[in-house]
């Protein structure tokens, strides 16, 4: 049985100590906050000989991503971290990570886009590798961070897909809270053992030379694309294994999505990350009001959990999507379109609208949620009306 | 192409905006603007036409203290972004003002090819020998058992010569300053900024917050001016590589007796020689195709083509 202790943690020292257990064998790094002071403390660990890790400081976000790639391709568990402008510039090697189907965890700890500049969170930076084919995981606090990461490690060498685990950049990478830790062993366990056979053709075996990310013609490149395709559609089962075998270990049950008071809600908010403990607040704020509200989180961003949404909205007369990051697309952020298609599948069809909140590190209060859920009512019952489906919450006009 | 200058000076404080600093007390970055703002002055360039480019870092914030057109861009894209300046607005002189890290470490691409191209471009480097911003990390020209955050037992990699490294490149000025010699540093900077061509100025810039070796009391008295001193002359591409071969020596406890620095760290310009500039290239393929009227000389093209 596992052994647990609960210990004061911030976010990133929580994602060291999920990193420290995991005992990758191979970490790149480039500093960039609020990522830094993480691998700091990672640094640390390898420094101490505590763990087997090889950490690598590399000149750049884009050689992290590089060295990761080859590492992974030798057949190495590999890990690596970054914000905001650093997985920016990493993106175009997620694409060959994900299309060479390498196993690989980045933690991504959520932060604004320049220009400006920002070192405050949103989630602009991740919604960068939303079509990148690499699972995405977001998580509310540094628990949950702690968590993904370890569930990460096992889903992504199952799947053979990379994955980024998410947290709020400060909010949760700098805020202390409870975080309950497993004992090393279970979690060494739990991953199990890394070596190169994890992969089927790892580049480092000598009896089977191969090469990675050749030329693909007109002939063939829609063929691996298809295959991509098809393996990306069964992340979900292998998703739902993982957290199966996760809950034996650790006494909690993780969903797709989390629902909050949603059975008999009329209104329902959407959001992801650390948002959520405030938005379950307002939910609570209103049903003492008499109100029939409820929340849903975002756990599994990709691939997206679409039909667990349409089932939990099928009951719902409106919708209000809280998206911290903009499209700028004269539709609306990233998860309204995602929670749109949902919605789309679902019987009822609820009416949906779409808020942009917490861009650039703005604080989330309970009124700005508060003013969704009575702008969303109000529009719902014709109270109001609109002449577009996406408005800023809490902006200076 | 001749830069845009004003008929009278301006005072240095003339080229300061209103922002006050936000570096801490002591850093040796403040030594750069003051020198930048006194060559400013002295070239007479005109604050409405006059771009101060950088990346990200501490060194970086510069352009946010200084009255010019300020561009702040992407972490390593600083030359780059100047380049793009370079070629859309000719007359405006244009200084690059970033940080070991921004320059050598993630932007490093980008140097040898602004350099060799020869864009009339002057690039100050703060060089504070590790990332300041991110709170103390080693950098490419951090010394050899450096400790920063990311390696607490220390540096196990050897530091880059960038004064070599921007010499092979094809740099036509190279030179190097120390922010503790106002008056050297104004020199060379102004130096530089007279240079057509790609200027690179190398500035020791100590960040007495995180790193506690290279420091002012450090520098202090262990500099040697290669022209004044040593008498280099910077037109001497050769002598010029060989000296830059000991740029670092200062840094290794065996060497401190040895020639030709006797354990001092150099400063002083290192090279100066004359090519044509990118810039002048440009408008000169243009002009070969214009007719006197400024239009492109259509017969004069298409007459390739016609059969
Ligand atoms: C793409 C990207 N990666 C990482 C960072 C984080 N970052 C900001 S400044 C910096 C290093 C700056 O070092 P240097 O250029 O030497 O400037 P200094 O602070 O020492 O003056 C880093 C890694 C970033 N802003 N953008
Ligand atoms: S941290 Fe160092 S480099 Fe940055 S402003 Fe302070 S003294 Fe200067
Ligand atoms: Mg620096």
């Amino acid at each position: 049985m596992a052994q647990k202790k609960v210990i004061a943690l911030t976010g990133n020292q929580a994602a060291a100590e999920a990193m420290r257990q995991i005992n990758f064998d191979i970490a790149a790094v480039y500093p960039i906050s609020p990522q830094t002071e993480l691998m700091g403390f990672f640094a640390e660990y390898v420094a101490n000989g505590e763990v087997d890790t090889e950490m690598i400081a590399v000149d750049g976000e884009h050689s992290a991503m590089a060295a990761c790639i080859g590492a992974a391709a030798a057949g190495a568990r590999v890990i690596t971290a970054s914000a905001g402008p650093g997985i920016a510039y990493m993106v175009e090697n997620l694409y060959v990570a994900s299309g060479m189907r390498l196993p690989i965890v980045l933690l991504d700890v959520n932060r604004a886009l320049s220009a400006p500049l920002s070192i405050h969170c949103d989630h602009a930076d991740s919604m960068l590798t939303r079509d990148s084919s690499w699972i995405s995981l977001f998580s509310e606090n540094a628990q949950e961070a702690y968590h993904n990461i370890i569930m990460a490690t096992k889903i992504s060498e199952k799947a053979l897909f990379p994955i980024i685990v998410n947290y709020d950049g400060y909010i949760v990478s700098h805020s202390i809270e409870d975080v309950e830790i497993l004992d090393d062993e279970t979690v060494r366990n739990f991953v199990g053992p890394s070596d190169i056979h994890r992969i089927p053709y790892p580049l480092l075996d000598i009896k089977k030379p191969v090469t990675y990310g050749a030329t693909a013609q007109p002939d063939y490149y829609t063929e691996c694309k298809y295959q991509q395709h098809v393996d990306f559609l069964k992340v979900y089962d292998i998703v739902r294994e993982v957290f199966d075998e996760f809950a034996e270990i650790a006494d909690v049950k993780y969903d797709f999505i989390e629902e909050y008071k949603t059975d008999d809600a009329e209104y329902i908010g959407i959001s992801m990350g650390s948002s959520f403990g405030t938005l379950k607040d307002v939910v609570d704020i209103l049903r003492e009001q008499g109100k029939k509200v409820g929340a849903i989180k975002i756990r599994l961003f990709r691939p997206f959990p679409v039909k667990e949404v349409a089932e939990a909205l099928s009951k719902a007369k409106g919708v209000a999507v809280l998206d911290r990051a903009d499209s700028f697309d004269g539709i609306g952020g990233p998860l309204f379109k995602d929670i749109s298609t949902a919605v789309m599948m679902s019987q009822n069809r609820p009416f949906i609208h779409n808020f942009i909140y917490g861009l650039g590190g703005r604080e989330v209060k309970e009124e700005d949620f508060l003013k969704a859920f009575d702008r969303l009512e109000r529009l719902e019952k014709g109270i109001e009306t609109r002449d577009r489906f996406v408005e800023y919450l809490q902006v200076r006009e | 192409m001749e830069f845009v200058k004003l008929e009278t000076k301006l005072p240095p404080k003339e080229y300061r905006s209103d922002l006050e600093p936000t570096w801490c007390p002591g850093c040796g970055d403040f030594g750069v603007v003051t020198a930048l703002t006194k060559a400013f002055s002295e070239e007479q360039f005109d604050p409405t036409a006059l771009s101060v480019v950088s990346g990200i870092g501490c060194s970086s914030r510069l352009p946010l203290w200084m009255n010019a057109f300020g561009l702040h861009t992407a972490h390593g894209r600083a030359l780059p972004a100047a380049v793009g300046i370079r070629l859309a607005k000719p007359e405006i002189p244009t200084f690059v003002t970033a940080g070991d890290g921004d320059i050598f470490s993630i932007g490093m691409e980008h140097f040898p090819h602004a350099a060799r191209k020869n864009f009339n471009i002057t690039l100050v480097v703060m060089d504070n020998r590790m990332y300041a911003l991110t709170k103390n990390q080693t950098s490419p020209t951090s010394r050899r058992g450096y400790k920063g955050s990311l390696n607490p037992y220390g540096n196990i990699e050897e530091p880059m010569n960038v004064i070599t490294f921007a010499i092979a490149s094809g740099a036509t000025f190279v030179a190097q300053s120390y922010s503790g010699n106002p008056k050297h540093l104004a020199e060379t900077i102004k130096a530089a900024s007279e240079h057509k061509g790609f200027s690179f100025v190398n500035v020791l810039s100590p960040c007495p917050t995180f790193n506690k070796i290279d420091t002012f009391k450090y520098y202090k008295g262990r500099t040697i001016d290669i022209n004044k001193e040593l008498g280099h002359d910077p037109s001497d591409m050769k002598k010029a590589l060989e000296l830059a071969s000991h740029a670092l020596d200062a840094d290794n406890p065996e060497l401190q007796d040895a020639e030709p620095f006797k354990g001092k760290v150099p400063i002083g310009i290192f090279l100066k020689v004359e090519k044509e500039t990118f810039e002048d290239k440009v408008a000169k393929l243009k002009e070969q195709f214009m007719a006197p009227n400024g239009e492109p000389n259509w017969d004069e093209i298409l007459e390739k083509y016609r059969p």
